[in-house]
């Protein structure tokens, strides 16, 4: 179902949290709401849900305005962060409980039936006499899922779903959520301070800080074309790097610490003397371009897989580097590595991406 | 366990301290059941003649209904306190009621209210309803003196049953009234089983409201006949019949405890979140 929040707003106690905003979701897609906590995000969410009641604006659902629906009516699938499983009852008991409760009375077999269905598709089977104390954190993790999805509602919501799972959990139960997500065709909102969470799973992805959404789309279009520092800084991991400067004359880029640094082609028309950051993801230094930057390394992190190093580059001016694992360089070393100027992002004072 | 002093000393030490208790309540069972010569402490012959009450009213009056007068000022004060506790707990903990901190801050105070102060008042409210000297007077004031202990309880168990599962109940479809029945009462039971023996307890042992609201009904509580029967002075003082009648008022107390032991020690662990 297609999901349209129009000029949502959202106050406590008299102050603005959440002010005017919109976003669609369109039917089958999965949307991720990011940003770090108090951002509003799970307020949006609740107030999809029904469980806050929005103080503007309207929330769509199709074509039905369910703005003033209490919960029970929407027909909205939530998956809270502790899971919220009832302890008193067994994990069959668990997952039927939406269908034993409303308006339709279904029968006992109809509702075994369809606990077993979907226990199938969420791969629980064998766990249904179970009481979720007998769980663990990621069975628990699914039952919360198959409860919510049992009553085939048209929008699915999931709070933080793996933020109380370990990291092994965490990357496992990430794709079983996608999967179950693409196999049902449900429409999807994942709440979550995890960018990579919400690139890994999520078609969209809208990234929100104080309670305004300050970019949505694809994550890679998030990622290569952040609108300004905020989404930059968010996204990526190692995070980018900011080098505070001025452009200098010829199209090139001047930090008072004495560094230089030609600026992308397409920004080479910048007038002088004006005050820019710019930002270097760290996988954009070290492995190949056309600009050059020597520096001492100040920090060496191997991951196995890959390496991060530190370069101090000017006094004070650390880069960042990634590149796949080597051990040819140490701590004290002296390199010169290319800097791919190409992909150097650049921002005014104000903060907007150039 | 893991022992990191030593528990002899401390036995020791316990035994010594509550040896007069001990003794007390050794005598009292053993003196309903023998009869010692006049003057004497330690008895000399076995009997059963102060049993005798329970199936010959003759000598002290029908104890069985004394007895049978104790359990509906008990059972009826449990079933209020239950219902009221419940429902009203439930509220204040999770309701956005309106003076909410008000009620709260109340059912604090009556808590910590001294109830004797507050007999005149009741007495005059009694009269003027028409409920003085009746059982059903004397029960509705017992159980208001112990709602607000009930409440506050209460209200510390549900504080402890997470939000997130009345939201998911909530999301799931249910009203608001499912997800307290189904969903969050399941979780406060140790509360109510908690609450429900201590309100038994308190009405059954209960002696001053009854003599004092309702001291010429003709439905004579426990406690009340208990003492009838040294005060009156026909008799003479029979102390081993008053021990007997006394461990039979106590024998279901004694029970109620050594069933829900456990259960009990719940209302200090779950109800001390405020």
């Amino acid at each position: 179902m297609r999901l349209h929040l129009d000029n949502f707003t959202k106050r406590f106690d008299g102050n603005p949290v959440i002010e005017g905003m919109n976003f669609v979701v369109e039917d089958g897609e999965m949307l991720a709401l990011l940003g770090p906590s108090g951002c509003g995000k799970s307020t949006t969410l609740f107030a999809i849900a029904g469980i806050y009641r929005a103080d503007g604006g309207r929330i769509l659902f199709g074509d039905r305005d369910v703005t003033n629906l209490p919960s029970q009516r929407r027909n909205v699938g939530v998956v809270f962060q502790n899971y919220a499983l009832y302890p008193h009852m067994s994990v069959e008991e668990n997952i039927g409980f939406p269908l034993t409760v409303g308006r339709i009375r279904r029968d006992k077999a109809e509702v075994a039936r369809a606990v077993r269905e979907i226990a199938e598709l969420i791969h629980i089977e064998e766990l249904l006499a179970r009481k979720p104390a007998q769980l663990s954190g990621g069975q628990q993790q699914r039952v919360a899922l198959a409860r919510a999805l049992v009553r085939r509602p048209g929008i699915l919501l999931l709070d933080e779903p793996l933020a109380n799972l370990d990291a092994r959990l965490r990357l496992e139960m990430r794709s079983e959520i996608r999967r179950i997500q693409l196999e049902t065709g449900i429409t999807a909102i994942l709440v979550t301070h995890d960018q990579v969470e919400a690139m890994s799973m999520c078609d969209r992805v809208a990234i929100m800080e104080r309670g305004r959404i300050l970019q949505i789309g694809p994550p890679t279009e998030l990622y290569r074309a952040p609108v300004n520092r905020f989404v930059a800084g968010f996204l990526g991991n190692p995070p980018i790097v900011f080098l505070e400067g001025r452009t200098a004359g010829q199209g090139s880029f001047a930090m008072d610490q004495g560094l230089h640094l030609p600026l992308p082609p397409r920004l080479r028309g910048l007038p002088a003397d004006r005050p820019i950051s710019l930002g270097i993801r760290p996988e954009h230094f070290g492995t190949g371009g056309t600009a050059q930057a020597t520096g001492r390394v100040t920090f060496v992190e191997p991951q196995g897989r890959e390496t991060l190093f530190d370069i101090e580059t000017a006094p004070g001016v650390i880069l960042r580097s990634v590149q796949p694992a080597r051990e040819d360089v140490g701590v004290g070393d002296i390199v010169t590595w290319p800097i791919d100027v190409d992909n150097l992002l650049a921002f005014d004072a104000e903060g907007t991406r150039l | 366990m893991t022992r990191n002093f030593a528990t002899l000393p401390l036995l020791l030490l316990l035994i010594v301290i509550s040896l007069p208790l001990t003794v007390m309540y050794g005598f009292l069972i053993l003196d309903t059941f023998t009869d010692a010569p006049p003057g004497e402490l330690w008895p000399d012959r076995f009997t059963l003649e102060h049993w005798r009450f329970l199936f010959d009213g003759g000598e002290i009056g029908n104890v069985w209904a004394a007895a049978g007068n104790s359990l509906i000022l008990a059972g009826s004060m449990t079933v209020i306190v239950l219902t009221v506790s419940t429902t009203g707990a439930y509220a204040l903990s999770r309701l956005n009621l309106p003076f909410r901190r008000f009620f709260l801050a109340g059912v604090l105070v009556m808590h910590a209210f001294p109830s004797v102060t507050l007999l005149i008042g009741v007495f005059f409210v009694l009269n003027l309803t028409g409920l003085y000297n009746s059982m059903i007077g004397v029960i509705l004031v017992k159980s208001s003196l112990m709602l607000p202990f009930g409440i506050w309880i209460m209200k510390g168990f549900y504080d402890a049953v997470p939000w997130e599962i009345e939201m998911a109940g909530v999301q799931d479809g249910a009203s608001r009234f499912t997800v307290w029945r189904r969903l969050i009462l399941p979780q406060v039971k140790p509360g109510l089983v908690a609450l429900s023996v201590f309100s038994f307890l308190d009405g059954w042992g209960e002696y001053l409201l009854p003599r004092i609201l309702a001291p010429g009904s003709d439905m004579e509580v426990l406690s009340v006949f208990l003492n009838e029967l040294i005060a009156a002075d026909q008799l003479g003082f029979n102390f081993n019949l008053f021990k007997s009648v006394g461990v039979f008022y106590t024998l279901p107390v004694v029970l109620l405890y050594v069933i829900f032991q456990h259960r009990l020690m719940n209302i200090f662990g779950g109800g001390t979140k405020g």
